[in-house]
């Protein structure tokens, strides 16, 4: 019997989701606010929050000074390109894992996510001195390459806790009625599976896009993503916070809208079980 | 010559002409920069470069830290990523002496490389060979609100000492209007508060080693200077202090908010600027302030032009820098911004030119400047060259160690005798580790 809840307690539960929620929201406002504002109101005190002379002279600004596209694109190759060079790599690899399982199974999998507890900075030389071998420094391929070798791990980690959910007796159903890999992967596994590989995905995409050790680090002009266009507007001498806001809401604004179109993949694929 | 020849010798000398053209065409140097007023002006005019040279430029600006470290990864592994960097007077001795840049020691005669300031000259350079151009250079000053000092009844000397400004801030501190009496760096950084302090403790007499290299810390020279420091900043500064670098104060003096501000000659293009700046039309100079022991409390820097050792373009990456800090540069953005938006700090003819001195902070920038001497930084003997820093490969490392220690004590999670005995430790320690011991 489903519980009863009262309306005060409904109200109570709504404004506290709503106050949590904005919170976390905040800095993102105050963000896109500020990219609105002269650089005199954007550190006004007390700060001005709503009422102040809106001003498209920030962008203006930025779109005069930087070559938004170019960065943009690099963002979509570099993070499109990892996540699904990634997710070819992981899904056969999660499925052996889950369903074929040896007795180093969980060793290998606490080994790769133990690749992930090496501080990026301590391999910085050998991977540029690498780069600079195959002359790939500032190279798209190179980036996709490395985000994806960086995130793999993540990737198997939650494809294999989706595959792990999916009986096994479904598979072997499949295989009576004559299966091959291929057919089980592509037409039995991955559509079971899709909101689970959907929500890795974006989870991905997300992380490759925001990554800004190695794209700052291995790229100068030609390979250069977005979180380059951010870091040259932050400046420890000089206030340009409202050029910095506005580089930062034209940087953020396509994930923001993928993550807003794709909301409910997303919680779903990160809430819900791989069968449910 | 018969006109067959005639024809011939034409002809190669118009297809060599050609060749050079499209060559120059072809050429593209790429620039990693820092994100300042300064540089971004400077991009704002490469066209006319490329114009004039037929070399195209592309740009990779950064954060100043995050440029540093993308640099000195490329310098040191010879990655050439970059044709130009720009650097500061902490990097380009060290890496000059490393064989990692490319002297410029054959600037055209019209360069006038003379003309640099002696000062910019001498800290840009390693056994007398200069490795960098400077772009710009900074000295630091007192900044003040001449309409609080006047209301106080006080009167800035040109050369104020340290009890002075001790005075004044205690005349124009008013926690009713919001006013500080005095505004200091005291974040964390070798190059933030850890900058401050060194200059700070540099006029009372202290110093960060002795001619053997030994830590000093514990000397009564840096305790008289940390707790003058702590004891100002806490009777008359701004609340959280601790956490306040150049920016922090340079929005706190723009809104009126701090009765004097201590820090870089190039802040005060920012503070007259009335677009920015609420108090732009009430602000006075003065040389930083010292205690009498012949070391006044400021500072020498300079971002400059250098050219990696790595590069295949030295000459179109030379060709840009004699551009770039050329005094024609110079009459180019005063031209077309003004004459208080050109370069500062790099130049003698700058200063000796009557147009640029009638910029409120001309005269101030350039005593500021010259007030400083790289070679003998403190008032007694030390065995490094640099102001606010020692120019070791090492010092950027253990001075962050120890500014960290020191904003602690600002913040009050500890003493001023604990802050300094554990930078006397850190010091040792980092001293002996690299040898100079």
């Amino acid at each position: 019997m489903a519980r009863a809840v009262t309306t005060q307690r409904k109200a109570l539960n709504t404004a506290v989701a709503w106050t949590v929620g904005l919170l976390i929201f905040f800095p993102i406002l105050w963000t896109v606010l500020t990219s609105f504002k002269t650089e005199a109101e954007a550190i006004a005190n007390p700060p001005v929050i709503l009422f102040f002379d809106w001003t498209l002279e920030n962008y203006g600004v930025v779109q005069e000074r930087s070559n938004y596209m170019r960065f943009l694109w690099n963002s979509v190759i570099i993070a499109g390109g990892s996540t699904l060079l990634g997710v070819l790599i992981a899904v056969p690899a999660a499925w052996s894992m889950a369903f074929v399982p040896s007795k180093r199974t969980k060793d290998i999998l606490l080994w790769m996510l133990s690749t992930k507890m090496l501080p990026a900075v301590g391999v910085l030389y050998p991977i540029y001195l690498l780069c600079i071998q195959l002359g790939v420094l500032d190279n798209r391929v190179a980036l996709v390459v490395i985000l994806m070798l960086i995130n793999l791990p993540i990737i198997v980690w939650m494809l294999y806790t989706y595959f792990r959910e999916i009986p096994g007796e479904i598979l072997e159903a499949a295989r009576m009625d004559g299966a091959g890999l291929k057919e089980e992967l592509l037409y039995v596994l991955t559509p079971m599976a899709v909101p689970g590989i959907a929500s890795t995905i974006l989870l991905n995409f997300i992380l490759a896009w925001n990554e800004a050790f190695w794209t700052l680090n291995l790229t100068s002009v030609d390979a250069a993503p977005l979180t380059a266009f951010i870091a040259s507007y932050s400046s420890p001498e000089g206030l340009f916070f409202a050029k910095l806001s506005a580089a930062s809401t034209m940087a953020i604004a396509p994930i923001l809208i993928l993550g807003w179109f794709s909301q409910k993949q997303l919680v779903r694929g990160l809430t819900f079980g791989a069968v449910k | 010559m018969s006109p067959k020849t005639v024809l011939r010798t034409s002809s190669a000398l118009a297809l060599c002409a050609f060749a050079g053209a499209a060559a120059a065409q072809d050429t593209t140097i790429t620039i990693a920069t820092v994100n300042n007023g300064d540089m971004i002006r400077m991009q704002g005019y490469t066209d006319l470069f490329t114009e004039q040279t037929g070399i195209a430029v592309e740009w990779v600006t950064l954060e100043e830290n995050v440029l540093r470290q993308r640099v000195t990864t490329d310098i040191t592994t010879n990655g050439g990523q970059f044709d130009i960097m720009t650097i500061g007077m902490y990097e380009t001795p060290i890496w000059g002496a490393n064989g990692w840049l490319i002297p410029l020691d054959n600037l055209s005669e019209e360069y006038n490389v003379d003309d640099i300031l002696p000062a910019m000259r001498a800290g840009l350079s390693h056994d007398g060979t200069l490795y960098a151009a400077p772009f710009y250079g900074e000295s630091s000053m007192v900044m003040y609100r001449t309409d609080l000092m006047e209301a106080a009844g006080l009167e800035m000397p040109a050369a104020p000492t340290w009890d002075f400004i001790r005075e004044a801030a205690a005349a124009m501190d008013n926690p009713e209007t919001g006013v500080n009496g005095i505004c200091l760096r005291g974040k964390p950084g070798w190059g933030e508060g850890g900058a401050f302090i060194n200059v700070t403790a540099n006029s009372f007499g202290a110093r960060v080693v002795d001619e053997n290299w030994q830590a000093q810390l514990d000397s009564e020279e840096w305790s008289n200077a940390l707790n003058f420091f702590v004891n100002l900043m806490n009777d008359y500064g701004p609340d959280g202090y601790a956490t306040n670098g150049f920016n922090e104060n340079l929005s706190l003096f723009q809104q009126g908010l701090c009765g004097m501000w201590i820090d870089a000659t190039v802040a005060a293009s920012f503070v007259t600027n009335p677009t920015d700046s609420e108090v732009a039309d009430s602000v006075g100079f003065a040389l930083a302030p010292d205690n009498g022991l012949g070391v006044r409390s400021n500072w020498l820097w300079a971002w400059a032009l250098a050219i990696p050792a790595g590069t295949q373009q030295s000459d179109a990456a030379l060709q840009f820098i004699e551009w770039a800090t050329s005094a024609d540069y110079i009459e180019l953005v005063a031209e077309n911004e003004g004459w208080a938006n050109v370069p500062p700090g790099a130049r003698t003819s700058l200063y000796e030119n009557p147009n640029y001195a009638e910029v409120p902070f001309a005269q101030m920038t350039l005593d500021s400047i010259l007030a400083a001497d790289p070679n003998s930084p403190t008032v007694d003997p030390v065995p490094y060259t640099g102001i606010q820093f020692m120019a070791i490969p090492e010092w950027a490392g253990f001075w962050t160690e120890v500014s960290q220690e020191f904003s602690n004590a600002y913040a009050g999670q500890q003493t001023v005798d604990e802050a300094l005995a554990r930078a006397q430790d850190i010091v040792n320690e980092a001293m002996e580790a690299a040898g100079y011991q």
